[in-house]
């Protein structure tokens, strides 16, 4: 038998693929310099570390966002996970609870809820928008009456090293948040549980047929994200030295947006890390840069919400076959 | 000689790292079924989807009754009346047979705001019962089958009043019964002068019902000619560029001990009370009409679906199935019937489309060993001839051929004990259909037990070492290889003999 490879494409560039792959960071370099044009404070070295050091929070959540948006699903309690096992280990650690044993049990507490998320998922078959807005209610509700409406305030120095110590020129959080991307990226462009995740998104139907255990599968996905967005909460209340039981609300539109922006699709399969990298930090930037300006906070979420648009009319016009 | 229909000249279209068609020029004339035939990737699809809408030629002009036409989208070639029946059927299954036959032009109410429901259903009806069919214009096209969908496509593009219409296999979901149907309607539109243009890799059927035959081979046009000046070796000739003798290649394997069996399965109302067992080293084909249960017997025997009673011995010993994960675990396999909803993950790779069950062996610590995942990659492009630019390829980008091509290696990568092959060459072109039989026996001969199912009575005659045939959910019938004919097999398919 003879092989035919297909025949090589003589010439041009393909400017779709292009765009796709670098036009994220075109927009970030276009929003870049239009703002240092517009305040001489954009461009200072403090400036662009507080970007950075803001960006940690909604990016730790976000890792996590976008292996659920992969599996073609998503999750609305990141939030609420994250207050919960924010404020549980804050009163347990000014209680004196050893400070590994503390970082653990709020990361088990993510891990839970997600696991909660994941099985109502995969066991009660309800849609994953439904299932994480209970978890998203009950999560919240939980945290309110455990807090009983106060702050906890004054946490150990010994643990709020890990929101305000830096290692070198460079804030914890921030080494932090980079661990966790390429650990995460390691994970999902190395490993069989990554690939799946894209098999599942992509087909689950033809993904059971190849056995895969879509169950286990994402339930993890899950439990991934409720951890991750645990972490994002741990060096929130480190650096602020308080668990307010409101903390975290909101933050799962934040992370859904860096997400999407990143160029991640909703009806799964397609998209990944650097893209929702590239994504946070974009969202971030615009924040800094509608603050420097003295945007009101009101016309904030306008303009994000614009950009999200914007975000997916570009990727369906670069693909068309995306549902 | 009448004027031509439809011109096609220069056409060129390339995809990133294919050039799928390259320089075409073909005249089709009224009243004509001019038929296109080629291997996988030869660029069919690829130059009718430019006829039809779907996408832009590179270069190259269309004429269409004398008038140089643009064709910007599908929209404006439905209004030139150009329609395409396209290999990946394309229906919306949350709708309705006639929501979808009138998707975008629904018969309106006066006040031309709310669609005429009733009106839409009786014009829906009509196609429908002039086709022949029988089922309900009000029924999902999610409850129908793979052939109910294509009959569909079939009347959507007729309502038309399309000049050309083009059909990208539309055979090979169908069973016989409809392919006639089917055939039956294509001469009857030849007559009335719509042109007709047809892609198949059914050579019988294009001997039958064509005018003249196309033929494509590596994006190019190979020739054009009248069907009476042709025969089946030279257009396969034309196809491959090089003689091909053995159709169905059968290799005699030695058979072993029964692997497989299967006592009283019963699901539903699918599957009734069947039984059989498969031993190494053969191949049994099952057969029974579009329906008839095979599907569903293939899927149990998978643990794709629960079984209500009934049991399975493998290797002698009773297994129960919760799920595809275990069969597999267990030695077993299945290639699904529909390769687009069950089989490909669209958007990702020629890698991972091809290597998914692999990465479980190739994997170290959860980690995958890229490296030897390509090898092995490399190997199977070789031997199927999987035609795709690289690995990465999106599987979406193949022909369809080579799509099932992808899925046939999936499996070949975990050499399972119990092989369940439901359709597997549909879509094949003939020289690759000769070597997927070919491999087949070469598996069967290592061992492994095959369970082929197939609506072509002549591919399953020609591997077959035994044939089952199904009716209404219960086997019907079961010859030996030398016992089985066309005739007989269709007798029990259709009931028009008394079982045994
Ligand atoms: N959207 C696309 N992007 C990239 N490559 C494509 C695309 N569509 C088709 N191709 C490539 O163009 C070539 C011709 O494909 P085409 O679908 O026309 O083949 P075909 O003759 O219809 O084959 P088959 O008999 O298997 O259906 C193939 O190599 C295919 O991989
Ligand atoms: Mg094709």
């Amino acid at each position: 038998m003879t092989t035919r490879a297909a025949q090589p494409r003589p010439e041009g560039v393909n400017w779709s693929v292009l765009l796709q792959r670098f036009g994220l960071a075109l927009v970030y370099a276009a929003l870049a310099v239009g703002l240092s044009l517009l305040s001489d404070r954009f461009l200072t070295v403090s400036n662009q570390v507080n970007i950075f050091r803001q960006a940690t929070i909604n990016g730790i959540v976000a890792v996590g966002m976008t292996l659920v948006i992969l599996t073609a699903g998503i999750d609305l309690s990141v939030g609420s996970i994250l207050a919960l096992s924010a404020v549980i280990t804050a009163d347990l650690l000014k209680q004196g609870l050893p400070v590994p044993l503390g970082i653990l049990l709020a990361l088990g507490i993510g891990a839970l809820m997600g696991m909660v998320n994941g099985l109502m998922i995969t066991r009660g078959n309800i849609p994953p928008f439904i299932a994480t807005l209970g978890m998203l209610t009950v999560g919240r509700g939980l945290t309110l009456m455990y807090t009983q409406g106060k702050p906890f305030t004054g946490l150990p120095d010994a643990f709020r090293f890990i929101g305000t110590a830096s290692l070198g020129p460079v804030p914890m959080p921030i080494v932090v948040a980079v661990i966790v991307f390429v650990l995460a990226a390691i994970v999902l462009n190395r490993t069989r549980f990554g690939e799946y995740v894209y098999l599942i998104g992509d087909n689950p139907v033809a993904a059971r047929l190849a056995g895969v255990n879509t169950r286990q599968m994402i339930v993890l996905v899950y439990m991934i994200s409720g951890v991750c967005a645990a972490l994002a909460g741990l060096i929130l209340i480190a650096r602020l030295d308080s668990a307010q039981p409101v903390i975290g609300a909101g933050y799962e539109f934040n992370a859904i947006a860096a997400v999407v922006v990143g160029g991640t699709s909703f009806s799964g399969g397609e998209g990944g890390l650097l893209g929702t990298l590239l994504g946070t930090i974009l969202i971030e930037t615009l924040n800094n840069g509608l603050n420097l300006l003295n945007v009101s906070p009101l016309w904030e979420q306008v303009v994000k919400g614009v950009v999200i648009a914007l975000a997916l009319l570009f990727y369906k016009a670069i693909n068309p076959t995306r549902k | 000689m009448t004027p031509s229909r439809l011109q096609l000249e220069h056409i060129v279209k390339s995809f990133p790292g294919v050039l799928a068609v390259q320089d075409v020029s073909l005249e089709a004339y009224p009243g004509e079924i001019l038929a296109l035939a080629g291997e996988n990737g030869a660029g069919k699809s690829t130059l009718m989807n430019i006829l039809s809408g779907s996408f832009p030629a590179d270069s190259g002009k269309i004429w269409l009754d004398g008038v140089e036409v643009n064709i910007t989208s599908p929209r404006r070639a439905q209004e030139l009346g150009i329609a395409m029946i396209h290999q990946e059927l394309a229906l919306i299954p949350q709708m309705t047979v006639a929501q979808n036959i009138f998707l975008g032009r629904e018969p309106r109410l006066a006040a031309g705001l709310l669609v005429d429901t009733k009106k839409m259903v009786i014009q829906a009806q009509a196609l429908i019962d002039q086709l022949g069919l029988d089922f309900p214009v009000t029924a999902l096209i999610s409850d129908l089958s793979i052939a109910q969908r294509q009959m569909v496509e079939i009347a959507k593009a007729i309502s038309f009043q399309s000049r050309v219409i083009i059909l990208d296999e539309p055979t090979s979901a169908l069973s016989e019964r409809e392919s006639d149907i089917l055939f039956a309607l294509m001469r009857s539109l030849r007559e009335q002068g719509v042109t007709l243009i047809y892609i198949s890799h059914r050579m019988e059927e294009i001997f039958n019902l064509s005018d003249r035959v196309a033929v494509m081979r590596d994006g190019q046009l190979v020739g054009v000619t009248p069907t009476k000046d042709l025969t089946i070796q030279t257009v396969v000739q034309m196809m491959v560029g090089r003689e091909l003798k053995d159709f169905f290649p059968k290799k005699q394997a030695e058979i072993g001990d029964v692997i497989l069996d299967a006592r009283e399965l019963r699901s539903g109302k699918r599957v009734r009370d069947v039984s059989f067992s498969l031993r190494r080293g053969e191949i049994v084909g099952l057969a029974g009409l579009v329906g008839s249960g095979r599907t569903e017997v293939a899927r149990i025997l998978f643990g794709a679906d629960p079984l209500d009673h009934g049991e399975i011995k493998l290797a002698g010993r009773i297994v129960h199935l919760h799920s595809p994960e275990e069969a597999i675990r267990l030695g077993i396999g299945l290639v699904t019937e529909d390769r687009k909803a069950q089989g490909l993950f669209l958007g990702q790779s020629v890698r991972s489309n091809a290597s998914v069950l692999l990465f479980e062996k190739l994997a170290q610590l959860g980690f995958i060993l890229y490296s030897k995942v390509d090898a092995w990659m490399r190997g199977a492009v070789t031997q199927l001839t999987i035609r795709t630019p690289n690995l990465e390829q999106k599987v979406r980008n193949l022909s369809g051929g080579n799509q099932q091509k992808v899925i046939i290696a999936r499996w070949l990568a975990v050499n399972p004990q119990v092989l369940i092959l439901d359709e597997p060459t549909r879509g094949i072109d003939v020289a690759s259909k000769a070597e997927i039989h070919t491999l087949m026996s070469e598996l069967a001969a290592k061992g492994m037990a095959i369970l082929m199912i197939s609506s072509e009575l002549p591919e399953i005659l020609g591997v077959s070492d035994r044939i089952l045939v199904m009716r209404e959910g219960r086997l019907m019938a079961e010859f030996s290889r030398a016992e089985a004919s066309q005739d007989r097999i269709m007798q029990a398919a259709t009931g028009q003999l008394a079982a045994g």
